[in-house]
Formats: structure tokens, sequence, C-alpha cells
């Protein structure tokens, strides 16, 4: 569509309306956007969302509580496990539950691992977005090793539904355990490459520094959260603020940025690997043995093999599939901090084996928002690097 | 929260605590209010909006609840603010006091169809335009409306 240009007439150029997306290599997923531009300069941005909608949260509330575990997983897909920690300690909190100590190690390496693997594809997209093909072939060779690990400790590599309410699906063997060591080992090494070849890279620097500047207080008033929040120079992070799990006991820094530009996004996510891997490491030192699993038959399911065997096991374990468990009346809401940002749930029970509602504060639908109003004035390839530096996930944002 | 309940006491219906969350039941009509001061005073200091959502509890009456989710990133708290707004009532929009209020009231606005008064841009956010209904309403039906497109929907009435 083109229109004359009647309000500005210095420019000597035709106002244009251009859908970049759905089906963008750069979208992200689905993403449209409908930029309006003066010449090469954007003067409007509306993203359009909603071509995946799948309706989780009307699923949810047709599931059994422990049936909806699986669709977590599909919200983010490139952190499975953080998805379902969210949701799972939504549950438990209703529940009143308190999961056993080596259950909650294990979950924050899963949660962690996670974070390394989601914000390796943010950046190698991102970097192959702004043209630089190499980056994303590393990023996933590394999130292969990481996705590996998966892989061993649950039996799958991108959907885990790993965590169940109460506890976890599998026991953290020497073999998980031998591969993440290898990771710690071999990962740092490999984000100084990437630094090698990005951080110092001029035309990085020249598409990225100063880029889609966002000051604190609009990050805040939009709702920003995650990486993008703290690029820009504010410092909350729910692990230190409100922690969950161990991560009170574990020593890690929050990456904060300065200027809130794409290059101060970038640096964040580099410096949160690099802080996951640390973390990962402390839980493999501190992880104690014991049992992985609440001792609340009600909620956890008996060992697969003991069904096999066992009489009162079949039943116990026919009653939890076709059953579940009720859930305390009340509303509750758990947040985590995702790879992405806060990733919450709101539950609100009536006491039944189903969520009468459920809620999904998903951070890539509240930090996308932000995106229409920071790319005014700048040119059209910046949107392209505005979007990639906050990250957004589709099956999330579209939920 | 005393405070906040002497503040507002004729608009402040309730406040609960429950699993270490606060909730505070309001006005429809003084929502802005509360929020407003919640944010501004030094004691609270909500200066994020953590979501905007809604719940359906037919067949109460006033039908549904819209919930303010709000965080203090220098306090570190969590306050949600609730208030009732009945079929064919406006919730006000907080957009004025968060610009982060945007699209979750959208969202709302979509799956339950609640109107919030002095939302810039109140339009439907993942469904086109032109659909017809709620979808996160208790009385739309799990797999939608039988139509060309859903055959396996149920009937209209």
């Amino acid at each position: 569509m083109i229109k004359d240009n009647n309000e500005n007439d210095l420019l000597a150029t035709k106002e244009l309306t251009l859908h970049l997306g759905p089906q963008h290599p750069s979208s992200h997923g689905v993403l449209h956007l409908v930029i309006g531009l003066q010449g090469e300069m954007v003067t409007s941005c509306r993203p359009d969302i909603g071509y995946l909608h799948r309706g989780t949260e009307k699923i949810a509330e047709n599931l059994l509580y422990h049936q909806f575990v699986p669709y977590t997983d599909r919200l983010d897909y490139m952190c499975s496990s953080s998805n379902n920690l969210a949701y799972v300690l939504a549950v438990e909190k209703l529940l009143d539950i308190e999961v056993p100590e080596r259950a909650k190690y294990i979950r924050v390496i899963a949660a962690e691992l996670s974070r390394i693997a989601g914000h390796l594809i943010g950046i190698g997209a991102w970097a192959v977005d702004l043209g630089a093909m190499s980056i994303l072939l590393y990023a996933i060779r590394e999130r292969e090793m990481v996705l590996d690990i998966f892989e061993k400790l649950c039996g799958a590599r991108m959907t885990h539904s790993y965590m169940r309410v109460g506890g976890v699906r599998y026991d953290f063997n020497n073999v998980c355990r031998e591969a993440c060591e290898e990771l710690v080992r071999v990962l740092p090494a490999r984000v100084d490459e990437y630094e090698t070849i990005l951080t110092g890279n001029r035309i990085w620097l020249e598409r990225n520094k100063g880029v889609g500047h966002i000051p604190p207080e609009l990050a805040i008033s939009m709702g920003l959260s995650g990486p993008a929040l703290r690029a820009s120079g504010v410092n909350w992070d729910i692990r230190k603020d409100e922690p969950y799990l161990v991560y009170d006991r574990l020593a890690f820094d929050v990456a904060l940025g300065e200027n809130g530009d794409c290059f101060d996004r970038y640096m964040v996510r580099m410096v949160e690997i690099r802080q996951s891997l640390r973390m990962v490491e402390q839980c493999l030192a501190e992880m104690p043995d014991g049992p992985i699993n609440v001792d609340i038959p009600e909620i956890v399911p008996p060992p697969k093999q003991d069904v096999y065997k066992n009489m009162e096991n079949l039943i116990h374990h026919f009653k939890y599939v076709s059953q579940g468990f009720k859930v305390p009346e009340g509303e509750a809401y758990a947040s985590i901090e995702a790879p992405k940002g806060e990733l919450g749930v709101f539950i609100v029970s009536d006491g039944s084996e189903r969520p009468y509602r459920l809620k999904i504060r998903a951070p890539s639908f509240m930090n996308l928002q932000t995106l229409g109003r920071v790319v005014n004035g700048l040119y059209l390839a910046d949107v392209i690097a505005v979007l990639s530096s906050l990250d957004p996930v589709f099956g999330e944002c579209d939920k | 929260m005393r405070k906040l309940r002497d503040s507002f006491s004729r608009d402040i219906l309730d406040i609960t605590a429950f699993k270490g969350d606060v909730t505070v039941l309001v006005e429809r009509k003084a929502v802005l209010n509360v929020c407003n001061y919640l944010k501004d005073d030094p004691s609270f200091r909500m200066n994020y909006l953590v979501d905007v959502l809604a719940v359906d509890h037919m067949p109460r009456s006033p039908r549904f609840d819209v919930i303010y989710c709000l965080y203090s990133i220098p306090k570190k708290q969590r306050i949600r603010v609730k208030t009732m707004v009945a079929e064919g009532e406006s919730a006000p929009s907080v957009t004025g006091i968060w610009l982060g209020a945007d699209w979750p009231e959208r969202e709302a606005y979509d799956m339950f169809g609640i109107v919030f008064e002095g939302h810039p841009d109140l339009s439907r956010i993942y469904l086109p335009d032109d659909w017809e209904g709620f979808p996160l309403r208790k009385d739309y039906p799990l797999r939608g409306y039988k139509d060309r497109y859903n055959p396996y929907g149920e009937e209209k009435e």
C-alpha cells in the first residue's frame, strides 16, 4: 500500500506499509509486523500475533493437573524444563508441599541447562538474522551437548515433561553427572569463541550498539523482564530477589547492562550462560542423595517397574492416571526467572482435579509489546536487531 | 496493609493473604485510585505490573474477576488488586499507570469480552477481529462452535 506523504513534506518520499512475516525467516516463528516506512525509516510498527494461538489456557481447564505438564513443554519449546518448573511450583504452592532436597537440586540443574540452551539458540538466531551464519552453527553444536544431557536424564531432547508435581520423573544418574561435568568444562571456551567472533566484530557492534535503546523507566513500565530488563540496568532477578528451590544457596552474579541497547542485551545473555554453568557446577557438588519425589502416594505415582509386579501399585497407578488428584480451593501465583524473563502461572482452584482457571504470564508476550515503541525512528534493518534482542518465542507469546 | 485499608476504607471490600499472596478486593470505580496509590506510596512502590487477567465465575453475579498483579522491584513485594465486573460492565484500564498493561488487557478483552475503559487501542489480540464469542468464558465450548472450518465443534443454539 502506497500513499502520498502529506505530513512531512521535507522528505521526498512516499509512506509505505510493509508487512513483515508471519513467515519471514527473522520473524521468530509466526510474528507479523505491520511496519510504516518513510524511506528506510520506521514511522510505526504494530506487532500482530495470533497465528499460532492454541488455546493452552482453555485446554488446561479441561485437563487433570498432572496431564498439563506436557503442554507446558510446548510454550517456550527452547527451554521446556523451565516451563515445567513454573507450572509445578504453582500447583505445589496450592497443595502446600515441598519437594525433597535432591529434587530441588535436580530441578535447578534442569532449569539452568534450559537457560543455556535457550540463550544459545537466542544468540545464534539473532546472529543469523543479522547475517552471521557461523554463530548459529556453533550455537546449535553446543546446544546439542545440552540436549544430549536431557536425553540421558529423561529420554527426551526438546519437550522433556521432566518435572512432575511433587518432584521429578527420573533420578539424576552418573551418566548425566559426567555429561554435565563435560559441559561445564567445555562450554566456557566455546563461549569465548563466540565472543571472539561477535563481541569485537565491527559489523556486530555497528548493528547492535546504540540500537533499540530502552531506558530503565520505560522498561519497567512496559513490563519487560529477564535479560531485556536487566540490560537496561534494572537489577531484578527472581532467582536472587524471591529465591525458589535452592537458588539462595548458590553463588552467582546478576548480569546487568548500562545502556539498554541491543548490544547490552546480547552481553547480558552471554554472562548468564557463564553464570548458569557456575550454578550447574555448584549443584553437582552439593546435590545430596535421597528421594526425588515427595512421599504422598496420591500425588506421585509408583515407580513404573513396580506397577507390573504388584496389584496395589497397579491400582494406584490406574487411579493416578485416570482420576488425578484434588487440589485445595484457592488462588496462587508462582513465578520463576525463565530464560526470557518472569514466567508465572496463576491458578484458581475450585477444589477439584482440574484447574478452574490457569493463566500463564509469558515473558515473550510482555516483552514483545515493547517492540512497537522502541523501533520508531530507527531503520528497517534495526527492527530485526531489536526483535532478535527481545528473543520472543511464539509458542509462549501466542500460547 | 493497614495504611492501605485506612486510606480506602470505603472502597476496599476485603484483604486476604493466602499462601503468602496478598489480594486486595476493591470496588470497580476505585481500582485506578488504589493502583495509583500503590504505585506512588513510598511504603508500597508497586512500580511493576506483572499481569492483568480475568476469571469467569459463571453463574456468580457479578460474573468476572479482573485481577491486576503488581510487583515492587525496590521492595520485592507482590500484591494482587482484584475487582468484580458484571457482564456488560467495563473494567478500568491501568495503561495510564503502567504502559505494559496494553497487551494483557487486550488479551483479557479477546478471551473474556471484558471492555477496559480508557485503553488506547482495545482490539482482539489473538483472534481475528470478526471472531464471534470469547473462548475462555465458561459457556464457550472447548471445541468451539461448528462452522465450515470446524466440523467437530458444537452446534450453536
